[in-house]
């Protein structure tokens, strides 16, 4: 209990949102996919935290931000097990699971070589696939699968 | 709304269908000018004197006229131009776009850009939607059906884009395959998972004799130089495989031997005189499936 007190201590915040259970090594690009570099809110990064679940874990705050679900959604990429929580006056207002996106546009990176996305200015369209939970992306445009490593 | 033909899988079961039943017509009679008045884009950015000749053909035979290129070297496009630019500005001043391109995916590009439907004459190795028709149309034309049908696809199965849409295409009426294939070129995974959701039954063979007798369809494919990065992986197997009229002597009287042509060294000329060879046919089949395409995207088939 006392852990916990310390942490909210450090960086308690009173309105914005929370984002935990972040694989450690996957928290910068979660922050290149939510578009977060480069702004003006403050932001608190954890890297390799100690997490029960998943050994290291990373968790970032962000003051006074607040994000659409499909925003959040694309996460679900990169951290399928991550838990948003939404704060307001110092309260978890609300908690939410990552639903994993049908589709994405623009954050990722098309694998082959020949696609048109890697020639021309654009804008990169891939269906996400599931299959034995090892996720890929279909690009809409080569039709060719990309591994989930290319995404940036 | 515009419908564009990009990929074979844009086509449902039926439109599938309605494109072959009215190439029928244009088979009996290739002289209707119900296109009179349009002008047809044929640009084409990598030279493919055979694909240009048969689209141009048939919207000539249609009664529109055509503009366009037959590559892109001394065109803006050498200078630079964006293919959004260039497919924007063509889009203006016709009623359709044929296009052919070396980047795959560059027709979906195309087709969500143009504000006139776009036929994708070939993006890369990734798909040629016209090809895949006229094969379909060749094997109904050749067993007077497409259901329940045993091809036996010989060659390149890695790189071969018209053995992968072909498979697709089929893969709508309940068929058996037959991968005949170097290990080195052996049917993607991808494709045989395709196959496995679906329940369709495929087997894979490294020898050409072992289902030549069973099989309604042979689709010889050539190995292409071009698809290989490495000079010594495409040498170990370009003449893996070679057809004699010889080794045809037990085949199903039914059997028909296609070929998406040109062929190199895979079938021998002596096939050329046997009841089976069928590739010059399904060439000439080509000219009556893209009148087909063409004027049914545009409404009026
Ligand atoms: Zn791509």
């Amino acid at each position: 209990m006392e852990n916990i007190n310390k942490e909210l201590k450090v960086s308690a915040l009173e309105n914005g949102t929370v984002l935990d259970h972040i694989p450690a090594e996957n928290v910068y690009k979660a922050l290149d996919i939510l578009g977060l570099k480069g702004i003006g809110n403050q932001i608190t990064i954890g890297i390799n935290l100690s997490s029960k679940l998943f050994g290291k874990k990373g968790i970032i705050k962000i003051a006074d931000r607040f994000f659409q679900d499909d925003e959040l959604n694309k996460l679900a990429l990169i951290a399928p097990h991550a838990t948003v929580n939404i704060i307001r006056n110092f309260q978890v207002v609300e908690k939410k699971k990552l639903v994993m996106p049908h589709e994405i546009t623009g954050i990722a990176k098309c694998m082959n070589p020949k696609c048109i996305t890697n020639h021309q200015p654009v804008r990169t369209r891939f269906t996400v696939l599931e299959e034995d939970g090892e996720i890929s992306l279909l690009c809409h445009y080569c039709e060719k699968r990309s591994d989930i490593k290319s995404l940036f | 709304m515009k419908k564009s033909l990009i990929s074979i899988q844009d086509f449902s079961k039926e439109e599938i269908l309605h494109v072959l039943e009215t190439a029928k017509e244009f088979e009996k009679n290739r002289v209707q000018n119900i296109l009179e008045g349009k002008v047809i884009a044929c640009i084409f950015f990598e030279p493919s004197t055979r694909t240009r000749l048969s689209f141009e053909t048939a919207v000539n035979r249609l009664g529109a006229k055509v503009i366009g290129f037959s590559d892109a070297t001394n065109t803006s496009v050498s200078k630079g131009e964006t293919l959004k630019d260039t497919i924007k500005m063509v889009s203006n001043y016709v009623d359709m776009i044929i296009m052919r391109h070396p980047l795959e995916g560059s027709s979906r590009y195309a087709s969500e850009v143009s504000s006139v439907p776009v036929v994708n004459a070939g993006d890369g190795a990734n798909q040629h939607p016209s090809q895949t028709l006229l094969d379909l149309y060749t094997i109904m034309q050749t067993q007077g059906r497409l259901d329940h049908l045993k091809i036996n696809m010989v060659g390149d199965l890695k790189y071969g884009r018209t053995t992968h849409s072909l498979l697709q295409a089929m893969s709508h009426f309940s068929p058996e395959f037959i991968f005949t294939a170097p290990e080195e070129l052996k049917m993607p995974v991808e494709y045989k998972d395709f196959l496995n959701e679906r329940g369709i039954k495929y087997t894979e063979t490294t020898s050409l004799e072992e289902h030549l007798d069973d099989c309604d369809i042979l689709y010889m494919t050539r190995v292409q130089q071009e698809r290989f990065t490495d000079p010594m992986e495409y040498e170990k197997v370009k003449d893996v495989y070679r057809l004699k009229a010889s080794m045809l002597e037990n085949v199903k009287p039914n059997m028909k031997i296609l070929h998406p042509l040109p062929r190199v060294n895979e079938i021998d000329q002596d096939v050329d005189e046997t009841p089976y060879a069928y590739y010059f046919k399904q060439a000439e089949n080509g000219l009556y499936v893209r009148m087909s395409i063409i004027s049914c995207l545009l409404g009026y088939r």
